[in-house]
């Protein structure tokens, strides 16, 4: 990670997190690089993302109970994320309303104690209410000028879903079978960032909201990129509820472009294509691996 | 020889601006303001030419004052002040044969500054979050102001292909804030209960007057040559907007918006133009970066452009305004300019 340590020196300050200093506890302060030199006119704590670490904190003690107790996850290698210095992370993404990217986020940023930014789609951004809520919690817009300020500038971590929303539109019985990794954008941004991409494989997510079938019509009428039918809506009112599946994520090692130079123009795509191919490959493996060990859906 | 500029727009609030501001400048020997309504600021020497507002007659000053920086602030990016028809002749008819003018053989201009907008990155929500300078819009422009500014730009972009001699910087300007402005978003912020979309809280971010006329001014100055975006740093969400400036929202729908920007413009409270609107919705923000690395420095952040509105309203609303209103007297003025009875400091001595 020769490169990698480079940017790190860029870096105006280093913070410490608070999870080094403070046994991890609920909720720990995010370790934002400062702003240059204080706004004084600020009145509120929402950063240029969108992103407030008060609504930040509201939703981490509202699903610490859901991560613990429904979820109960269970990570696996979670050091092989940096406490410091910018990622990738990528994951397979699933459930009709996935809660693997609330998983991931709320894992991260507790055992880390430091922020996490989802890249999504801007169908969330679209959406009123949900669109604010949604980029106060820390998403932001799948855009490649986002990444690369968020990864190369910033210093941030960044998590990612290549599958996009294909992933989470496939139907139960295509469960745990990656989807395309898109055009593999995520790649060529980590290339031209410099920064470790981190695979994660996630197991539980697929059975919280299983997708029976989809109706596209109704898809269209919404603008929505599926329309799921799912036996979560059995319950009645509940039915954005997830089921209580057990919840396992395996991070798996750092993968690193040391041979290529950050800030290229453009990159070899069948370099990228072949990366991003593999790097699926990996996260298929590590799912199969995972399912071979599961025992039962519901306690892992 | 100091520096003839000529300025399009002096009757607007920003060529009036940059008129005080270059008149102070004993570098500037000549200063020429061109517009079709007659200044509404005081000015001491610079000379009013009536023109209409395609610009006919200006070859002939071009040839005739030998101008070597021409200041176009004349572009409408506020299409509630007038007909679409008048900002297309102003906009795109104006710029055209300015450029012509400026590119005519024999032209002796070599300095051209042209205030543009952000609008022409236009607001949707795939936008990355900061658009620089080499950034398309993603959407063809759906409003009128919006297809005028990208024409207009079309010309600026000819002019420099065609006249590499000439260092031309186009400045694209986020939205104004400023108390001496009358801006959708300044009436907005004035108003009680300030307008938004409900269901939307979008990061705005924007650039104080002073700042846009500075921003001119060191572009002439340095004779920047370029696209350069001009905003204040950071984007703030309009609730937070709103918050310095001591208001609570007013929710417009969601869906039919447009119904509730046409009863506030009925009451004649605010118009809010439809390019607005998607910024409500989605904001915009765009990297002022190169504009700071060529060494311009702001004076205000987004937040700080709020506040300093804000005071100077809390501040006018006590001691009233500042300046009792201006009329321009053609013959006083010309006897000032003019008469040899008047002794006038030589700006070159």
């Amino acid at each position: 990670m020769g490169s990698h340590d480079d940017d790190r020196s860029e870096r105006p300050e280093v913070i410490t997190t608070t999870a080094e200093i403070v046994p991890f506890r609920l909720p720990p302060v995010a370790d934002e690089p400062e702003p240059e030199e204080a706004d004084d006119a600020r009145t509120g704590d929402v950063d240029e993302w969108g992103r407030s670490e008060n609504v930040r904190r509201l939703v981490r003690s509202a699903f610490d109970p859901v991560y613990r107790h429904w979820f109960r996850a269970e990570w696996d290698g979670l050091e092989k994320i940096p406490r410091e210095g910018a990622a990738l992370l990528v994951a397979n993404h699933a459930g009709a309303v996935p809660s693997d990217a609330p998983t991931i986020m709320h894992g991260v940023e507790t055992e880390l104690g430091r922020p996490l930014y989802g890249l999504a789609d801007h169908f969330f951004k679209n959406t009123p209410v949900v669109g604010t809520l949604w980029a106060r919690a820390g998403g932001v817009v799948a855009h490649p000028d986002n990444a690369y300020r968020l990864l190369r500038e910033q210093q941030q971590l960044v998590l990612v879903f290549p599958e996009g929303s294909k992933g989470p539109g496939k139907t139960y019985n295509e469960r745990y079978r990656l989807r395309r990794f898109g055009r593999g954008g995520f790649v060529e941004i980590a290339m031209r960032a410099g920064v470790p991409i981190i695979p994660i494989a996630v197991v539980g997510s697929e059975e919280t909201m299983p997708i029976l079938f989809k109706v596209p019509s109704l898809a269209r009428a919404i603008g929505a990129p599926y329309f799921p039918i799912t036996p979560n809506m059995a319950l009645g009112p509940l039915a954005a509820m997830p089921f209580p599946a057990k919840f396992k994520l395996r991070v798996l090692d750092p993968i690193t472009f040391d041979d290529v130079e950050p800030d290229q123009p453009r990159y070899s795509r069948s370099r990228i294509m072949d990366e991003s191919e593999a790097i699926r490959q990996q996260i298929q493996e590590a799912l199969f691996d995972m399912l071979r060990k599961r025992r039962s859906v519901w306690s892992g | 020889m100091g520096r003839r500029v000529l300025i399009t727009g002096l009757a607007t609030y920003w060529g009036g601006r940059l008129a005080q501001a270059l008149e102070a400048d004993p570098d500037v020997e000549v200063i020429i303001g061109l517009d079709t309504r007659q200044p509404t600021v005081r000015l001491e020497r610079t000379e009013y030419v009536r023109s209409d507002e395609n610009y006919s007659i200006l070859s002939r000053i071009v040839r005739a004052t030998g101008i070597d920086t021409i200041a176009h602030t004349f572009l409408v990016v506020d299409s509630t002040q007038m007909s679409s028809r008048t900002m297309h002749e102003i906009n795109v008819i104006g710029t055209m044969n300015l450029f012509a003018a400026a590119s005519a053989s024999g032209s002796t201009v070599r300095t051209v500054a042209v205030k543009s907008s952000a609008h022409v990155y236009g607001s949707s929500p795939e936008d990355p979050y900061w658009f620089d300078e080499t950034d398309k819009r993603l959407h063809s422009p759906r409003t009128k102001v919006e297809r005028s500014i990208l024409e207009v730009e079309g010309f600026v972009r000819d002019f420099a292909r065609d006249n590499p001699h000439v260092s031309l910087s186009l400045l694209r300007f986020s939205n104004v804030i400023g108390p001496d402005l009358a801006t959708p978003i300044t009436k907005a912020l004035r108003l009680p209960l300030v307008p938004k979309v409900a269901g939307f809280d979008p990061r705005l971010q924007l650039v104080h007057e002073d700042d846009v006329v500075s921003a001119i001014l060191f572009a002439l100055e340095h004779r920047l040559a370029g696209v350069f975006n001009v905003a204040g740093d950071g984007q703030i969400p309009w609730s937070e907007v709103c918050a310095i400036a001591g208001k609570h929202g007013l929710p417009l729908p969601t869906f039919g918006t447009s119904i509730g920007t046409e009863v506030l413009r009925r009451l004649g409270l605010v118009d809010l133009p439809p390019e607005l609107i998607q910024v409500l919705r989605f904001g915009r923000g765009v990297d002022n970066r190169r504009f700071k690395e060529a060494g311009f420095e702001y004076r205000y952040t987004t937040a700080g452009a709020v506040e300093a509105f804000m005071e100077a309203l809390r501040l006018r609303r006590t001691t009233g305004s500042k300046d009792p209103s201006y009329r321009y007297e053609e013959d006083i003025e010309q006897f000032f300019r003019h008469s040899p009875a008047v002794r006038r400091n030589n700006p070159q001595t």
